[in-house]
């Protein structure tokens, strides 16, 4: 039993970079993918719509715990191969992330009024340069409040890769905790460094909220 | 794959089942009480209640559940408040979902526009008449479609209960997994359960909201 030193505040401060790398990881993938979501949705094809709709829903209706040990547990030993944790880590995150985003960007999308779609179509716009021009960059600045409150769900959420034993910072609290056996301290730091990373995101969010509503 | 053999540990399944709601339910309603209490703390007069209500909020919105759980868990025994798992993670849920409900409710409150208190209070109600017939319901409705969706939110959240070894579904799946090996076979069908259970739950949601709140439309 060792006590708790600033090495150990240290060690808990640079796990936080693997906790940045996972969401860079999440959104690097789930974002391109969330949009590809967000556009079945709104797609004038059904079936390309119910797809988007189920994978949405499913997605949603699981718990992230249970994607990841989907993603960890399950799936090497159905298929037969060994997969790093790495990328069990990053299957997962990336779904929830495009099934959240998704779903925030189709409601971005869907609150461009019809007319915007019809104007562009007037003047000769194929449907993808409306959406790319017209429809599109609106849609964006609706949605930019609750994708930057999405990021903070996403980093909390990089807490439960933790669990199946993925070295961030989650985890390095639990490590320190036992080798220090101060859980106490540990965990307050930890907590602490959490509300560090989340809450300047969180007031980002809220003045963008207010910014993008007050400018309507 | 084969999911016969996990058909000997059903009784495990549904007792884990219940216990996730049953911890769902309880979290619900504290969250739900700490909500209430707390909107109306934050549109009182009294600035240090307000702080602290403030603070309470960002505090818990912005750091994992899971380390709250932990915290409760395993930080509160060395102030001599042992909980057990099940009681532990239902303090931290509650906790969570209160910060969540108190905007929630507040956003609904505020939702409400002044003028109609004001109509209300020109025709002669009292200050409970005012808030029963003219605050509550409007507030109600458009507080409800994000308080469900929280619910459900808060339903899945419960998963990480299994991480202080409370027996709700998620650590069923992890015992059932130790005895089998079969863990694609068990988080599958863990998946499939909560899947169930959010589904149901939002239509039940969408239900109970379509007949409560078709006052405006029906006239």
């Amino acid at each position: 039993m060792r006590s708790f030193t600033f090495i150990d505040f240290v060690s808990l401060l640079s796990a936080l970079r693997w906790t940045v790398v996972l969401v860079v990881l999440a959104l690097g993938f789930g974002a391109p993918l969330g949009l590809g979501l967000a556009t079945g949705r709104i797609s004038r094809l059904a079936p390309l719509r119910w797809i988007s709709a189920a994978a949405i829903q499913v997605i949603q209706g699981v718990p992230l715990l249970g994607l990841l040990f989907f993603f960890y547990f399950g799936m090497p030993v159905f298929l037969g191969i060994q997969v790093p944790a790495l990328v069990a880590v990053t299957v997962a995150y990336t779904l929830y992330t495009a099934a959240f985003l998704g779903d925030i960007w189709r409601g971005g999308l869907e609150a461009v009024k019809q007319a915007q779609w019809e104007a562009g179509a007037c003047l000769g716009l194929s449907r993808w340069q409306q959406f790319r021009h017209i429809v599109g960059p609106q849609a964006l600045r609706l949605s930019l409040p609750p994708t930057v409150g999405f990021l903070v769900q996403l980093v909390k959420g990089t807490s439960l890769a933790s669990i199946i034993g993925f070295v961030e910072l989650a985890r390095a609290g639990q490590v320190v905790s036992a080798a220090t056996f101060q859980p106490l301290l540990t965990y307050a730091v930890v907590a602490a460094i959490y509300f560090a990373t989340c809450l300047p995101l969180t007031l980002w969010s809220r003045s963008l909220e207010a910014r993008l509503d007050g400018s309507r | 794959m084969n999911f016969l053999p996990l058909w000997r540990y059903r009784d495990q399944l549904i007792d884990g089942t219940i216990v996730t709601l049953e911890l769902t339910v309880i979290a619900a309603c504290f969250g739900l009480l700490i909500g209430t209490a707390g909107a109306v703390a934050l549109k009182g007069r009294v600035k240090p209640t307000r702080w602290l209500v403030r603070g309470y909020i960002e505090l818990f919105r912005n750091t994992p559940s899971l380390i709250q759980i932990f915290i409760v868990f395993f930080v509160l025994p060395s102030f001599g408040l042992k909980l057990p798992a099940f009681e532990a993670a239902a303090v931290a849920l509650s906790l969570y979902f209160g910060a969540y409900s108190i905007e929630i409710i507040r956003s609904g409150l505020d939702s409400v526009p002044k003028s109609q208190i004001e109509a209300g209070q020109c025709l002669g109600l009292s200050g409970w008449q005012v808030f029963f017939h003219i605050l509550l319901p409007p507030a109600l409705r458009n507080a409800y479609p994000a308080v469900t969706s929280q619910f459900v939110l808060l339903l899945l959240g419960t998963s990480l209960a299994s991480q202080v070894a409370a027996d709700e579904l998620f650590h069923v799946a992890g015992f059932i997994e130790s005895r089998t090996y079969r863990s694609f076979e068990v988080y599958a069908i863990i998946c499939a359960v909560y899947f169930a259970m959010a589904m149901s739950f939002k239509i039940l949601f969408a239900v109970v909201g379509a007949l409560a709140f078709r006052w405006p439309r029906r006239r």
